[in-house]
């Protein structure tokens, strides 16, 4: 088998606070290989986007990633990297696309000249074939008229226009690997569905992989084969989409799945999850999902939690994968025994 | 549905903003933010607004509730024009009409404790005092799922489904009849989004509120709401039960919508129907029928950037705009003379239809 193209191994990102040490990222590992999307879900402040800032040494100070953490990709441990080096994959290798794309925009510049800068810089071209190739890029990412807008501002795009442009911008440098994190989350439903079958079509002609985050699991279903789902820091669970959404493992993908409201299933009431996600500077002892979860017991407050390996490419960091009897017997969760919902 | 008379009728609803330009500020158009919108909410029932940003839903839920002036048509609220009242008498109904909005966080005074953002209401409409007050403001936050200890702390101390709490105990404090929800839960994860979705529910039933629950996910309206209006660029395109709407979506635009909704299962590949581009700007409009440059219907024609569709009754009880879905009032001889070439006839893509493939759901993968 060829190696992953990506290969995380017990990533530890920390940010120090007035609070204590916010651990964001508390071990995390996982592979990806060459041509595939994974997906990565999880409720706000689990961890996605430092995950995702990690890969590519973005994290800046008070954030540190930790010694011990490896993040091998095309072979290379990146954080053993020079800077130089380092800033070479950024630009070549491993594109980033983010939730808002003005981030990834210089306001004062046309988008054209943008895209053709990149290409200058990474593919060395000269100034005259850069300003084609970007022209080029705006109609292969499906924009109209892609030399009229290539004259334009961002300002004078829309939202879903500066997403594509962003993504033309990454193409150009031909990436390994593109990290979206919540690329369409801003969007308009019928936007994001322009843009999420723009991707998949780029992955299928050009084989780029992606590492797709969002926190929508429909998205996740429709757009990546893997998925990897996150919790106080952790990978929680981790199998094929098919798998995940027959069989869930971990209480909470069960809770994420039940509290999504689905068209077609009409007025039925929604599971809940209750509580919140815990503070990252005080992860609880024993299972980090403790106090949310329906099934806990004596065993979850006191030993963290293994990622269970379930069957092929299946693991679930929950002990009911070694005393599934207990599933029998939910009772109410702690933080909604507590007195009140405390979302 | 009920049949009594609604609690809220609102008729050719209209707001347009004026576009100025440059240093005298000279009006050089208009933005049609809402151009005659008609509905009706009855007691105790949930009519949802959806469609893309920009479409006009917030500044039509606030035109109903007059906190921007409407340019012309009429809001009655149990019986009153709410735009003929003066404004003493616009604030004894208003008493019976709030809002909840979306962000949380800028929703609520930072520098108020959530007990005298709760009890304000209250005070204005010297509806309690003193120990009495506190008494109801603790009561509310009970209500909501908060604890009323937490009357002495402020927003910041608190997450985003918990100021959405904050915003509702402060709606429901001065006990109304009906309330806009502009987005209440789009801001929210999925797990306490659900959280606030089945307080919202749980609320109605009790309290009998009536909800203009305004929202772009359609997957929520589909939980939350009895009937579905569907807007696009200032016009209501689409309005039927929410059962109809999801089985029978009628208009285009509505198809295009619904498709546009991923479907959480993985061993379904779902068809879908891309639109081309974006919504056109409200400040310049389409002729004819808005939606008609993006429209697929296959018999879409020139008579569709010529005349502007009528909201007609295509079943009972289901309105849509269209002039090439039959049954249509305006006949295929006008639309010739408009250069109509293809005749309506009536048409949903496959794609458009969640329902009938999500009832396969345990289907196994096919991979
Ligand atoms: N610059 C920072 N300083 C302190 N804490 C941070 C910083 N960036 C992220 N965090 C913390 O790290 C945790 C994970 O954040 P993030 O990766 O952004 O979550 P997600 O993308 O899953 O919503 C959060 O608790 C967040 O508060
Ligand atoms: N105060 C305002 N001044 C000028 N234009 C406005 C104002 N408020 C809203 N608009 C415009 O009106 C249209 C409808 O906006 P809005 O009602 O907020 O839509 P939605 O809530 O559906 O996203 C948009 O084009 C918006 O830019
Ligand atoms: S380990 Fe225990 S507390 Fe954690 S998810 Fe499993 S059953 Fe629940
Ligand atoms: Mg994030
Ligand atoms: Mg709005």
């Amino acid at each position: 088998m060829t190696p992953p193209l990506l290969e995380i191994e017990t990533l530890h990102t920390s940010f120090s606070t007035e609070a204590g040490i916010a651990r964001a990222v508390d071990g995390v590992s996982f592979q990806l290989h060459a041509g595939e999307t994974l997906g990565v879900v999880g409720e706000s402040g689990c961890g996605k986007s430092v995950t995702a800032l990690s890969i590519l040494r973005l994290v800046r100070p008070p954030g540190r990633i930790e010694a011990g953490s490896a993040i091998r990709f095309e072979g290379t441990n990146l954080l053993a990297l020079a800077e130089r080096d380092m800033q070479h994959v950024r630009g070549n290798r491993i594109a980033m696309v983010f939730q808002e794309p003005m981030t990834a925009l210089n306001p004062v510049f046309t988008v054209g000249d943008q895209i053709a800068e990149v290409a200058r810089i990474h593919a060395g071209a000269s100034r005259r074939s850069a300003a084609a190739k970007a022209v080029e890029m705006l109609a292969l990412v499906g924009i109209p008229d892609p030399a009229q807008r290539a004259t334009e501002y961002p300002h004078q795009l829309s939202g879903g226009m500066r997403q594509r442009v962003v993504i033309a911008m990454a193409l150009v440098m031909n990436p390994a690997l593109i990290i979206a994190d919540e690329p369409t989350t801003a969007l308009d439903v019928t936007i994001q569905a322009q843009i999420l079958e723009l991707l998949a079509d780029l992955t299928r002609r050009l084989g780029t992989s992606v590492l797709l985050i969002t926190h929508d699991l429909g998205v996740v279903a429709e757009n990546c084969s893997r998925v990897i789902v996150m919790y106080a820091g952790e990978v929680v669970e981790e199998s094929t989409t098919v798998e995940l959404f027959a069989h869930a493992h971990h209480p909470y993908t069960e809770g994420l799945l039940g509290a999504m409201p689905r068209v077609g299933r009409g007025a039925e009431r929604l599971a809940t999850i209750p509580g919140t996600v815990p503070a990252p500077t005080a992860w609880p002892v024993g299972c980090r999902f403790r106090e949310r979860c329906a099934f806990a017991w004596d065993r979850c407050a006191k030993d963290h939690p293994p990622l269970y390996q379930l069957g092929s490419g299946h693991q679930s960091r929950c002990h009911l994968a070694e005393e599934p009897n207990r599933r029998a017997h939910p009772h109410t969760p702690l933080a909604a025994a507590s007195g009140v919902a405390s979302a | 549905m009920t049949h009594d008379q609604p609690l809220l009728v609102v008729r050719d609803l209209t707001k347009y903003f004026p576009i100025k330009r440059g240093v005298f500020g000279n009006i050089s158009g208009q933005v049609r933010a809402v151009d005659g919108v008609s509905f009706d909410v009855a007691a105790g029932e949930t009519l949802a607004l959806v469609g893309e940003s920009g479409c006009g839903k917030s500044t039509t839920g606030r035109a109903v509730l007059r906190l921007v002036e409407p340019t012309s048509g009429s809001v009655y609220f149990e019986g009153d024009d709410l735009l003929a009242l003066g404004a003493g008498d616009l604030r004894r109904v208003r008493r019976k009409m709030q809002i909840v909005f979306q962000d949380p966080f800028s929703s609520l005074n930072p520098r108020m404790s959530i007990g005298a953002i709760v009890r304000e209401g209250l005070t204005i409409h010297r509806l309690a005092e003193g120990s009495a007050a506190d008494a109801r403001v603790r009561q509310l936050l009970e209500e909501v799922g908060l604890r009323p200890e937490y009357a002495t702390r402020y927003p910041h101390e608190f997450s985003g489904g918990q100021r959405q709490r904050v915003g509702i105990a402060r709606a429901l404090s001065v006990e109304p009849r009906f309330i806009v929800c502009d987005e209440p839960v789009s801001a929210l994860d999925v797990s306490v989004q659900a959280q606030v979705v089945n307080l919202l529910q749980d609320l109605q039933r009790d309290r009998g509120l009536a909800y203009l629950f305004i929202a772009h996910d359609l997957s929520v309206v589909e939980h939350i709401a009895d009937r579905v209006a569907v807007m696009y660029l200032g016009h209501i395109v689409e309005h039927a039960p929410v059962d109809a709407l999801f089985s029978t979506p009628t208009m285009p635009y509505t198809q295009a919508l619904l498709s546009a909704v991923p479907a959480p299962d993985p061993g379904v590949k779902r068809e879908r129907i891309l639109l081309a581009g974006d919504v056109p700007s409200p400040a310049n409009p389409p002729s004819g029928c808005v939606f008609h440059p993006r429209c697929q219907h296959p018999a879409r024609d020139a008579a569709c950037a010529a005349i502007v569709p009528p909201l007609e009754e295509k079943a009972p009880g289901h309105w849509a705009a269209c002039i090439k879905q039959t049954p249509t009032a305006v006949s295929w001889e006008a639309q010739r003379a408009a250069g109509g070439a293809s005749p309506p006839e009536f048409y949903i893509p496959r794609a458009a239809l969640h329902r009938s493939l999500d009832t396969s759901h345990s289907s196994p993968a096919s991979e």
